[in-house]
């Protein structure tokens, strides 16, 4: 399985029953073919979209009905459509459960770069800010190093911030790792990797506090 | 009875050069393609735009932008559009970035007759930079303006005469906020009914914010689905 995938599989489970998600770009977007059919959720779309479904098949697109990133979607029972203003207020007054974001830097205290790299990388905002820094529970989902093989976990970030403090949880191809005030403590690791692996590859401190971690 | 509808030549008689103008849309659903094209035929420029994003390249807001008529884009992001990334980072557009709900709260505000909101979002980062901020029970938050423009051009479903419009779908998005936050305010309408056909309860946008409305005579490709975003 690619490791994107992989990612996608084991930060699903974190889901519960009925919450409201939100699916920032990249990784996050192939969660729902993860989620089984016992779990329904109500996914929100920053468009103005709650009760989002899969992608439309081939010829059903609807020219009035996409995803934040411009692909074409569906709905699902119960779905609403709303402005803009409902529907970050949706985001910042509380009523988001869990938005799964991607990374460029994470830092062992929760913080969270994934908007700029400055003279490089400058797109924008987006919706990040209000989801990083308002929803109940952030999922950071990213590959443990970047395209070189450096590490993205950090003891503090080097670019700038999205918001400070604001995630709860790092799901990577290799482990998955909670924020918690004692500092960045590892919770799972991946079938078949060292532990030693993980804390070579994290430049933070990672706290391994069970000798016997469970897989995914 | 009253009744609004206009030509497009007549609508944007009131735009001129230099003026701030809104525009509805979150990528193509809600953008108003065909107005658009009237503002780039009649080669109006030095123009401020507001919209969400600046659509894709070679469409909609990205015409204005890349046939240089705009001097200045207020917006949440470019993602998706490579060419207005360019040309912010050549300096030939000026682009000011806001937080989408932040962007789309300030334009409430303008509609609203307020002066601006208070946010605690991106407060610890670098958009703080250079922005008034204030304590409010003990937190520290950003003033944000408002923003109002001359100018707002809209899309909708469905209208009456008197300019009471209803969206489809996700092609609401910015375009019953910006609606009420211009002095002149257009709306490209693909179907128009007689005054008492919609549902009062059904109404998204009241009469009472729109000055025109242009009947599409097409759904033209520009509206229509974007292969590389299909399946």
């Amino acid at each position: 399985m690619p490791f994107k995938e992989k990612i996608a599989r084991r930060a699903a489970k974190e889901i519960s029953p009925w919450q409201i998600i939100n699916l920032g770009i990249g990784i996050p977007t192939l969660i729902p073919n993860y989620l089984p059919p016992d779990k329904p959720v109500f996914i929100h779309s920053e468009n103005g979209i709650l009760g989002m479904g899969p992608r439309s098949s081939p010829g059903t697109e609807d020219r009035n009905l996409i995803d934040a990133g411009g692909n074409y979607v569906t709905i699902k029972k119960g779905a609403s459509f709303f402005d803009s203003v409902v529907s970050f207020a949706l985001v910042r007054g509380g009523r988001l459960d869990v938005a799964f974001l991607g990374a460029l830097e994470v830092s062992a205290k929760g913080d969270l770069a994934n908007w700029i790299i400055p003279g490089k990388f400058s797109p924008g905002i987006g919706g990040g800010m209000e989801l990083a820094q308002k929803a109940k529970r952030v999922i950071v989902t990213t590959m443990h190093t970047d395209r070189k093989g450096k590490p993205k976990i950090l003891e503090v970030c080097k670019l700038p911030l999205t918001a400070k403090g604001c995630v709860d949880t790092i799901v990577t191809e290799l482990a998955v790792m909670d924020v918690r005030p004692e500092g960045l403590v590892l919770r799972e690791l991946a079938k078949g990797v060292d532990v030693n692996e993980v804390v070579e590859k994290t430049e933070a401190r990672l706290i391994v506090s069970n000798p016997h971690i469970p897989r995914f | 009875m009253i009744d609004k509808q206009t030509t497009i030549e007549r609508a944007i008689e009131a735009i001129h050069d230099g003026d701030c103008i809104m525009l509805g849309g979150f990528g193509v659903p809600g953008t108003p393609f065909m107005l658009i094209d009237g503002l780039l035929k009649k080669g109006i420029r030095d123009l401020t735009l507001i919209k969400n994003e600046a659509n894709e390249d070679g469409m909609g807001a990205s015409k204005l932008i890349e046939a240089g008529r705009v001097r200045k884009l207020i917006c949440s992001h470019l993602g998706l559009n490579a060419t207005a990334i360019a040309m912010m980072n050549r300096g030939e557009i000026e682009v000011e970035f806001y937080p989408q709900g932040i962007l789309a709260e300030k334009i409430r505000a303008g509609g609203a007759g307020l002066l601006g909101i208070i946010t605690d979002i991106g407060i610890d980062t670098i958009i703080k930079e250079g922005k008034q901020c204030v304590e409010v029970n003990g937190e520290r938050a950003i003033v944000e303006p408002a923003l109002r423009a001359n100018v707002a051009l809209i899309h909708a479903a469905v209208a009456d005469p008197f300019g009471n419009l209803i969206y489809e779908k996700s092609a609401r998005n910015f375009n019953p906020i910006m609606a009420t936050a211009a002095d002149v305010v257009i709306a490209e309408v693909e179907r128009i009914v007689e005054i008492g056909a919609l549902n009062p309860d059904a109404i998204h946008t009241p009469g009472a914010f729109v000055d025109h409305i242009v009947l599409m005579r097409e759904i033209t490709s520009e509206y229509g689905i974007l292969e590389h975003h299909a399946l």
